[in-house]
């Protein structure tokens, strides 16, 4: 697929997610499996908006995805503030009401419904890559 | 997404359909603070047609429980919650901080 470019807004995502079930469609995911697909991405494309470009209309995100053997591999290029993961600490899930932080949880989705998410830098652009393996 | 709101005599009932992210929040955060600014807090989200919520929606979810919670004055309980919602709301580890009904007739009649 050709990659494509969305502005860095926060209409954009319903767009993206369009392209997300598009794409988990053709690699044979079940329901639930293409879901947390569509968040993992969806969750990356807010914190671009949000953390690498600052805030809305800042930048571009382009898309793409190829489907590789039982891999299906979406990149993400932004050209905003690069990022480091380990700057995000972990949400605490397993704790009472009052003690519940309302930040965290985008990235740790991520990491919980991909198998691999990969952070690069080149240059000026930034290039995440989230694969799910099949089966 | 589409937002309706009945105000009932003992609770509040939010049906919401669409997308929960950080586009459409919010507005479904704006909806809900109107209801707790009115000193409303026995609240109902109606998730029957809710098909996607992100870590922004579920932002709105739990600051809406922590509100509603705060002095025993209330609480926040979830209605027809869609396979996918669930098992992201199991991930989040929200599925102890919220009473789940299979639909919002017996989440109303919690109240």
């Amino acid at each position: 697929m050709p990659a494509v470019k969305f502005p860095g807004r926060y209409d954009s995502l319903a767009k993206i997610a369009d392209l997300v079930k598009k794409a988990t469609q053709e690699f044979g995911l079940d329901r639930l499996a293409a879901y947390g697909v569509e968040t993992a991405v969806d969750e990356a494309c807010s914190n671009i908006i949000e953390h690498a470009y600052g805030g809305e209309g800042k930048g571009e995100i382009e898309f793409n995805y190829r489907i590789k053997d039982n891999f299906l591999i979406i990149t993400l290029q932004d050209t905003g503030k690069s990022f480091n993961p380990k700057s995000v600490p972990k949400p605490k899930i397993n704790v009472p009401l009052k003690q519940r932080q309302e930040t965290g949880l985008g990235l740790y989705f991520m990491h919980q419904w991909m198998d691999e998410v990969k952070y690069d830098t080149a240059g000026k652009t930034n290039v995440l890559t989230l694969i799910k393996r099949k089966g | 997404m589409v937002i309706q709101h009945t105000e009932l005599k003992r609770c509040d009932v939010i049906n919401i359909k669409g997308r929960i992210d950080s586009a459409t929040a919010p507005k479904f955060a704006e909806v809900v603070n109107e209801i707790i600014e009115a000193g409303r807090f026995h609240i109902v989200f109606d998730m029957d047609g809710v098909d996607f919520i992100s870590s922004a929606g579920l932002r709105v979810l739990i600051g809406t429980q922590k509100t509603c919670k705060r002095y025993n004055r209330g609480e926040v309980v979830l209605a027809a919650v869609p396979e996918t919602i669930m098992a992201s709301l199991e991930l989040a580890g929200f599925t102890p901080l919220f009473k789940i009904f299979k639909d919002a007739v017996s989440a109303v009649g919690n109240f």
